[in-house]
């Protein structure tokens, strides 16, 4: 017993010291930009720099649109194969984690070859490749996204709300507006979240379609030829990351208070 | 024609028989259980009805209109869940006044129905809670509001009360009842357990492997079962096949043992196979003078089930229950003894099946 709980704290420790030495290096190296001292140069000469703030801003924006059009697209569809075709779940659940088996690179030469002609050309223009980024973060992002959302749906068990909703007489555009997503806010800010984080760090689409008005592939240039502001951005990046998992885990958390319990024994 | 009538319905689904030729007429006010074990079909049949399934074959008419194909919201049909099913975003106010405000019902009539059904389910000071925030048996209450408020033709109740503990479920299903009887609504309650089924309804539909065992009020179905399963099923019949000996005087010969059946065997013939049924609350000790039906059996088990002991007695081949009341003067025989016991002729049933 003793020996146990022994082990469990050690393995704890070295997964702690494997996590944070690098990022303490990272840290402790971004403060060094002045011989000597330790300052916060290199963050202040991050914010001046305007490409910075203004690929922050772009990426930002980016990602919210594809949080929207990544919701707008997941929840119906988890709503609907629940309720229709629960037998077609594996099978949504095996297309959602295709992006982990599918490298961005070929993801992106893949959308570049089809819409560089053809049909539909989007290529040609900005709005287009913006377009494309968007369409090709949902994808990535699809793995987070329908587990979140089928997370939620799980908590409150859609099925029966629905019936019980019909049998009221409500009629499917107001089940959905005032039953399934009230319910799932949660679950949708948590999904938005997570794909907020993965689209300001993503550096292979972003590099190949829009460059170096992306967030990632700004990273990466500074990176290049200013060691120590590269290092500022990398804490500030996870900073936010953290924070925004902070902020998931907190409305996780009312929402599992608020949810599991109400929606009662099946 | 009747309130609600079921005409000739089945289910199939692709991998199984849901519901086979299932008839049924229900009055207006009427409540209507059902009752059978898992899987027979009850679910389904109570689905149909409030439209969430829809048959394969036959009619559904409610007070005079075919609403078959109707979809489930417009068929103005109350439905209770077993797990409650209330929308966890919304107060129990809200919850109760969601199909009114559905059905744009002015704000004030809303809020006067919603304090009318509040004060029906006795939880007046709770109409501010969450659903989460609420004992199960008070979910279960609200829920029911929530399906009384739009004045359903029908309520439909799908094994309500299983979620809850023994205690609640004897004090809701008669609060369930009453209020059904109060507003007078017609009402199919199904249920898998037998007492409950037995204790509030007006008829009791048992059903078996999807199709209909037995119609009866609950005195019927309890003495006089017509099918094997009924007699199995509700309540714990002894059931033994017999042979026919005289079916005008109706004799039977159950392993050598003389019986009188008042049950009707004219149709049988000497020599013939049936299926008898004896509720073990009918077979009593032997008094002075019996004759008829008297037998003998050895002891195997004795039970105390609180107001009554059942013994368990092997009589020829077969083994019976046999229930007595519980008092203080009761003599008991030993686990081994052998005693004479007898039924009347009356508490002799033949099956059909
Ligand atoms: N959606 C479905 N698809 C396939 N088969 C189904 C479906 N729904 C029910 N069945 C089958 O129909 C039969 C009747 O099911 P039903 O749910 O009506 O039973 P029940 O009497 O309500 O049982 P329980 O007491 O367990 O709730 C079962 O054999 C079941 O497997
Ligand atoms: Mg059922």
């Amino acid at each position: 017993m003793k020996k146990n709980v022994f082990w469990n704290w050690f393995w704890i420790f070295i997964s702690l010291v494997y996590f944070f030495i690098p990022l303490y290096a990272t840290f402790n190296f971004s403060l060094k930009a002045r011989k000597g001292e330790l300052s916060l140069l290199a963050y202040q000469q991050m914010m001046e720099d305007p490409r910075i703030l203004r690929s922050l801003i772009f990426s930002t924006e980016i990602g919210l649109l594809t949080i929207l059009l990544g919701l707008l697209l997941m929840v119906p569809t988890v709503y609907l194969v629940r309720l229709k075709a629960p037998r077609l779940r594996p099978v949504i659940e095996f297309i959602s984690l295709l992006p982990f088996v599918i490298p961005a690179i070929v993801l992106v030469f893949g959308l570049i070859r089809t819409y560089s002609g053809g049909l539909l050309p989007l290529t040609n223009n900005y709005t287009g490749l913006n377009f494309l980024l968007i369409a090709g973060y949902v994808v990535i992002g699809l793995p987070y996204l329908y587990r979140s959302v089928d997370a939620g749906m799980s908590a409150i068990d859609v099925v029966t709300l629905t019936e019980a909703a019909q049998s009221l007489g409500a009629s499917w555009p107001t089940i959905m507006l005032r039953v399934i997503i009230p319910n799932l806010r949660s679950a949708m800010l948590g999904a938005a979240f997570l794909t907020l984080a993965i689209v300001l760090g993503e550096f292979t689409l972003a590099t190949f379609l829009v460059g170096l008005k992306a967030f990632g592939p700004v990273i990466w240039q500074v990176g290049q030829n200013r060691a120590y502001e590269a290092s500022a951005l990398v804490i500030v990046s996870f900073i936010i990351t953290w924070v925004l998992m902070g902020l998931i885990n907190f409305v996780g958390r009312r929402g599992a208070a608020d949810g599991s319990v109400a929606a009662g024994p099946r | 024609m009747s309130f609600l009538v079921l005409e000739d319905i089945s289910k199939v689904f692709p991998t199984a028989v849901g519901v086979e030729k299932f008839d049924l007429s229900v009055e207006r006010g009427e409540f209507i259980s059902f009752l059978g074990p898992s899987g027979c079909g009850k679910t389904t049949t109570l689905r149909m009805v409030a439209g969430f399934e829809s048959p394969t074959t036959g009619r559904i008419i409610l007070n005079g209109e075919d609403i078959t194909d109707r979809p489930p919201n417009q068929r103005n049909v109350g439905m209770v869940f077993q797990s409650y099913a209330l929308f966890p975003n919304m107060t129990v106010a809200q919850n109760i006044g969601f199909g009114l405000k559905i059905r744009k019902e002015p704000e004030s009539a809303i809020k006067q129905r919603v304090a009318e059904m509040l004060a029906l389910i006795h939880l007046e000071q709770k109409g501010n809670s969450f659903p989460h925030q609420l004992s199960g048996g008070q979910q279960q209450r609200v829920a029911l509001a929530r399906a009384l408020a739009i004045r359903p033709q029908v309520l439909l109740l799908d094994e309500p009360l299983s979620a809850l503990d023994a205690k609640i479920r004897v004090s809701l299903r008669a609060e369930i009842r009453a209020i059904q009887r109060q507003l007078g609504i017609t009402a199919i309650y199904v249920t898998h357990d037998q007492e409950e089924a037995l204790s509030i309804s007006d008829r009791i539909v048992v059903m078996h492997e999807g199709k209909i065992e037995q119609v009866g009020t609950p005195f019927e179905i309890y003495n006089f079962p017509t099918t094997r399963f009924v007699a199995n099923f509700v309540g714990s019949l002894n059931t033994a096949e017999v042979e026919v000996m005289d079916p005008s005087a109706g004799i039977v010969a159950m392993n050598g043992i003389r019986l009188t059946s008042a049950s009707d065997l004219k149709e049988k013939r000497k020599g013939d196979k049936v299926m008898i049924a004896i509720r073990p609350e009918r077979i009593g000790f032997i008094a002075e003078g019996e004759k008829e039906n008297v037998f003998d059996g050895k002891v195997e088990n004795i039970t105390f089930l609180g107001s009554v002991v059942r013994i368990q007695l092997r009589v020829g081949g077969t083994v019976f229950n046999m229930d007595t009341f519980n008092r203080p003067s009761l003599q008991l025989p030993q686990t081994g003894d052998t005693v004479r016991v007898t039924c009347s002729s009356k508490a002799v049933l033949v099956l059909s099946e």
